[in-house]
């Protein structure tokens, strides 16, 4: 009952807790891991009772020791780094242009007009198509990994920048005119937290195309990374390693999706939509 | 001293919402534009607060030409227009920017409780009804102190009650600093309780039709007879202006019909 008082006072209630969906609290987090528990241990009992040999399906057991190997000689760690920091400059490169390029194209029509349809055309290349003119542009190392991402990352801000900023309510516009805003100050005081919300999600979908390049990009070659464990362990036909690498996909994606919503909390709490007051992230 | 001279707009479309509007209104002057849809009410109150520019004419403050939106010229939308992201004291210190702290929060803690809200300052505009947020919006219009304050329908979202509150709610601000007031209404009454001076438009291309000076008392008492009167000289004045047959003389019969369809 605690958790439902606390769930009312929503102005007490520290943000990040908002921000990540914590206020039903425990109780919906647990009915919502109800199904995947289940479903993990009717599966590890069956291969307990011999029902399967869970070769290609592992049971949660053996994903744990392969976790347990992985972490225990610092694999692990070292391939969560690599693959952090790959995201990290690609979604950094890919987040800042589409920023920019979207504010642009928002503000000003000339702009617009001027580079919206290369975009465009740009956009309807299947990104993985851009692979091998990456790699041979740009070596098979780390650029062209930073590159692929970044193109991930590019499209989905640079649209919903641009989306948002196009989509300023004229009217409070016209409020920063009325108290004669203009360049700069309009900027800064009307747009810029006019499109905040939408600039959120739009940095979290771009995120999240983010960690889907970088699995193309370590699947194409690399020697280490998260993506690397997928590689290994589908040539050294080790489906544990395989499961694991893709649940720390999920983790990380998931870790850093909650990042973001957690940092943007505290500039959103004035928020009057749908869903701002219901705890979803 | 705010001067219309000659003032005309034509739409790119060819549509010409004003023509020829010429009106000097006094320093504290409290004057209401009444007219039925489409009149060029909203048109002049834009060109008159400088977010649009006139086609032909001039508008001045004080001798000065007015092109853009002026420090000295406050306005207030029909809709409160309150930005989200600030809380009630930030949305009315919008326009004090660049003020020293101490004397902002100063002000604006006047200015608030001056329209009762002096107790919703920290709140976010969502957590508003909307006459309260109406209630910010004209304290956000006044805390700058401009010499002419435009108001385009600011009361027509509202019920009934909440209308007359904030009518004495926009007098009693008003008696604070004597602003020029400028306020388009579809309201007759709300017109006669506020304004010294009634102008009433007509439509096609709009235009100034007729001028009423109301010379009643402040506080004004909405039953009395002589504000009776004065609402049917207003009411008669705008069939006249849309061409229904009613007169001033035989005015006692028909504006009552007329009252509840002119607009």
């Amino acid at each position: 009952m605690s958790v439902e008082a606390e769930s009312q006072a929503v102005p007490s209630r520290p943000a990040w807790r908002r921000a990540i969906g914590a206020s039903a609290g425990v109780q919906r987090f647990l009915v919502g891991l109800a199904i995947p528990l289940a479903l993990a241990a009717a599966w590890e009992i069956a291969v307990f009772a011999g029902l399967s040999d869970g070769r290609l399906v592992p049971p949660p057991s053996r994903i744990f020791a392969e976790y347990a190997e992985l972490w225990g000689n610092g694999d692990l760690i070292r391939h969560i780094l690599v693959t952090l920091v790959r995201v990290a400059i690609g979604f950094g490169l890919g987040a800042g242009a589409g920023t920019l390029l979207g504010a642009l194209a928002g503000y000003s029509s000339l702009t617009r007009r001027l580079i919206d349809p290369t975009l465009q055309g740009l956009r309807a290349v299947p990104s993985m198509a851009w692979i091998p003119l990456f790699v041979l542009w740009l070596g098979i190392f780390e650029t062209s990994k930073y590159a692929l991402i970044a193109v991930g990352v590019f499209f989905p801000v640079y649209l919903g920048v641009m989306g948002a900023v196009l989509s300023v309510d004229r009217k409070i516009v016209e409020v920063g005119r009325a108290f004669r805003l203009s360049g700069f100050a309009m900027i800064r005081r009307i747009l810029l937290p006019a499109v905040l919300p939408a600039y959120v999600l739009a940095l979290r979908a771009g995120l999240g195309l983010g960690w889907m390049f970088v699995v193309a990009a370590e699947y194409m070659g690399a020697s280490e990374g998260v993506g690397y464990l997928l590689i290994e362990g589908q040539q050294f036909s080790k489906p544990a390693e395989i499961v694991a690498a893709i649940l720390t996909f999920a983790v990380l994606g998931k870790l850093t999706d909650v990042l973001i919503a957690v940092i943007a909390a505290p500039f959103l709490r004035w928020e009057d939509a749908f869903g701002a007051h219901q705890g979803g992230a | 001293m705010l001067a219309l001279q000659n003032v005309g707009k034509t739409y790119p479309n060819g549509v010409r919402a004003l023509d020829g509007f010429t009106l000097t209104v006094a320093p504290g002057e409290i004057v209401a534009i009444v007219g039925g849809s489409g009149c060029g009410k909203s048109t002049l109150l834009r060109a008159v607060s400088g977010l649009d520019r006139s086609s032909v004419g001039t508008v001045t403050l004080d001798g000065e030409p007015i092109t853009a939106p002026h420090e000295k010229i406050g306005i207030v939308f029909q809709e409160p227009r309150l930005l989200p992201w600030l809380s009630v004291a930030g949305n009315v210190g919008f326009g004090l920017e660049g003020w020293p702290k101490p004397e902002r929060n100063g002000r604006v803690k006047a200015q608030l409780d001056r329209v009762g809200l002096a107790d919703k300052a920290t709140v976010w505009p969502r957590e508003l009804s909307g006459g309260q947020a109406q209630r910010v919006a004209i304290a956000r219009a006044f805390v700058t102190r401009p010499e002419v304050l435009l108001l385009d329908e600011p009361f027509s979202a509202l019920d009934a009650f909440t209308r007359a509150d904030l009518q004495d709610h926009l007098l009693d601000v008003w008696a604070d600093q004597k602003p020029t007031l400028v306020i388009v209404t579809h309201d007759v009454d709300e017109a006669l309780v506020l304004a010294d001076r009634v102008i009433v438009m007509r439509a096609r291309p709009g235009r100034l039709y007729e001028e009423i000076a109301i010379e009643l008392d402040r506080p004004r008492d909405r039953q009395s007879a002589a504000f009776d009167f004065a609402k049917r000289r207003v009411l008669a004045a705008l069939d006249r202006s849309l061409d229904r047959r009613a007169t001033s003389d035989d005015a006692e019969t028909k504006t009552s019909a007329g009252a509840a369809l002119w607009w």
